[in-house]
């Protein structure tokens, strides 16, 4: 008896947390979606009547949302892919190949992680001058092609697919680039969804860097944009929410889809996004 | 077991070249350049010349009031989320163990924060605490408390924000506490039911303890984090350090200091002494963490 109640109570406490997460976004998608007479009225109104469509429409008409979404994406595909093969190529060397200095590189890497990336901001906005790259792609791409966190990760993957799998392959005449794409790679499937999903989120949610190296509106990412586009619109709070949510919603479905890769890769090693 | 050869060696540099290339140009060279850097005291930055090298602009920063101010905020900021984040997702993770149906879709509901585009949920917040129609003040009128100036009241941008930080990071600490817990071994709870310990003695004498390098590890991470703190602000206080610089931060000064007032050396020197907090705190982890046994 105590324990069904209790039971109850658990989940009462879960229901309110959960609610209070979940609020936030279902305020935003309510007022992304109000005209403007229902949205400064107080009390607060939950269901806009009618639904109003067409903010997204007009968002997209103030500020080059389209674009931004564009730059965004191709930033976080192509350096999301371009880390992937970085990493792959690096953590078979870490894990199947002996060469001099091996451990004292791989502590010298593991070394740089403890460094905030706040350091790295100044001198690498001046190589990226130096390069002509400010206000380009490359900038905002390039310098994160390669993850010493994701070598890691992947190499400790690696490291415990049998030894034994190699052996047999090279007597069969796997060369072993073949052995590392074909066989490796696909074994370490999860570690590498893991990865490849923080590294999206993380690049597609990236703010700092991409505010200091894009000038030009063309070149801005969805975060960048959506605070000039906040100076641009005020306090017009429906185009903000739907602009938000066009920012939002993309992560948020690729998690829910995702999720039991980000979760486990979360509580395997601790991650900090 | 192969040994090391010139040949494997060259082998192994084929397959870390792309890597490498990038971690040297992006990674190290710049840890080596920035901390030169701190150390330019008059330097041309059109010419890339530098005149003098010592150690005035970290006396700057030992005098300027700014840094200061960035210091003690910063501080604040992780004294307010850290504990109170720490003890409401460990509270969650708990209940979240208690044998329940629906635990992978609250433990989803709880996450979704944490994938989600500072800026972006940091401008959502920004409507709820608008003071007049913000969902926030309109919640708390309820209980008779009259609308609060949450982000134009000096005094209140710093709860703000560390109430969104709060909501914002607590998914992913309950899911490394989730993990912890799921590691603590079943028979100690039923030795505990045996000898009828209460639900409060077994969390302090089994829970607890066992748990104790979860708690650790989570809560040297989310002070390091906390230490870095900037987007929140930024997009929070639309592009400024909260109302009369109330809640201007370590990352935020170095941010001004290099973007706006293009002083590199002492911007350097700042993201220097902000590595030396998140260094002492690491190595901290790494000693505390290795003494520690798990019972």
């Amino acid at each position: 008896m105590r324990d069904a109640l209790s039971k109850g109570t658990i989940y009462l406490l879960l229901s309110l947390g959960g609610i209070l997460m979940l609020l936030p976004f279902a305020w935003m998608i309510s007022t992304s979606l109000k005209p403007a007479n229902q949205v400064m009225v107080m009390p607060p109104i939950w269901i806009p009547h009618p639904i109003q469509w067409s903010n997204y429409a007009e968002a997209m008409r103030v500020a080059p949302l389209g674009r931004y979404f564009l730059n965004s994406v191709i930033v976080t595909v192509l350096s999301t892919l371009g880390e992937l093969i970085t990493t792959i190529l690096a953590a078979y060397a870490f894990s199947r190949l002996q060469f001099y200095g091996r451990d004292i590189l791989f502590s010298i890497l593991l070394g740089t992680m403890m460094v905030p990336g706040e350091v790295l901001l100044i001198p690498n906005f001046v190589t990226l001058t130096k390069l002509g790259w400010i206000d380009r792609y490359e900038a905002l791409i390039v310098p994160w092609l390669a993850s010493v966190f994701a070598i890691f990760l992947l190499r400790q993957h690696f490291l415990s697919i049998p030894k034994e799998l190699a052996y047999a392959a090279k007597v069969d005449g796997c060369s072993d680039s073949r052995f590392l794409w074909e066989v490796m790679v696909p074994l370490a499937k999860p570690a590498i969804i893991t990865i490849v999903l923080l590294k999206a989120i993380g690049s597609w949610n990236a703010f700092l860097w991409p505010l200091i190296v894009t000038n030009s509106k063309e070149m801005r990412t969805l975060p960048v944009g959506l605070t000039a586009f906040r100076t641009d619109v005020g306090t017009i709070y429906e185009l903000l929410m739907a602009a938000s949510t066009l920012v939002i919603l993309p992560m948020i479905i690729l998690f829910l889809i995702l999720q039991r890769y980000i979760v486990e890769g979360v509580s395997r090693a601790g991650i900090k996004g | 077991m192969q040994q090391p050869s010139l040949t494997t060696t060259l082998k192994a540099l084929l397959y870390l070249a792309p890597a490498l290339i990038i971690l040297i140009v992006f990674n190290i060279y710049p840890i080596i350049t920035s901390f030169l850097m701190s150390l330019y005291t008059d330097y041309d930055y059109f010419n890339d010349i530098v005149y003098r090298y010592g150690f005035d602009n970290f006396l700057f920063l030992l005098h300027d009031a700014d840094f200061h101010l960035a210091l003690r905020n910063t501080f604040i900021f992780v004294l307010g989320v850290v504990p109170v984040s720490i003890a409401i997702s460990l509270f969650i993770a708990l209940l979240l163990n208690a044998n329940i149906k629906l635990r992978g879709f609250f433990r989803t509901v709880y996450f979704i924060p944490f994938v989600t585009s500072v800026v972006a949920i940091s401008i959502v917040w920004r409507w709820i605490f608008h003071t007049e129609y913000g969902l926030l003040n309109y919640f708390l009128s309820w209980f008779g408390i009259s609308p609060i100036k949450w982000l134009t009241d000096p005094q209140w941008a710093m709860p703000s924000l560390i109430i969104l930080a709060i909501w914002k990071g607590l998914g992913y600490n309950i899911v490394i506490f989730l993990a912890g817990l799921q590691n603590i071994p079943e028979h100690y709870y039923l030795a505990a039911r045996i000898d009828r310990a209460s639900r409060w003695d077994r969390f302090w004498h089994i829970t607890w303890p066992l748990l104790s390098p979860t708690t650790f590890f989570i809560s040297i991470i989310s002070v390091i984090g906390s230490f870095k703190v900037f987007d929140e602000i930024y997009a929070l206080f639309d592009g400024r350090p909260g109302p009369v610089r109330s809640a201007l931060t370590v990352v935020y000064y170095i941010f001004e200091k290099f973007y706006r007032d293009q002083e590199y050396g002492v911007a350097s020197a700042a993201a220097y002494i902000l590595f030396l907090i998140v260094f002492i705190l690491t190595l901290l982890q790494l000693y505390i963490g290795k003494r520690r046994v798990h019972y």
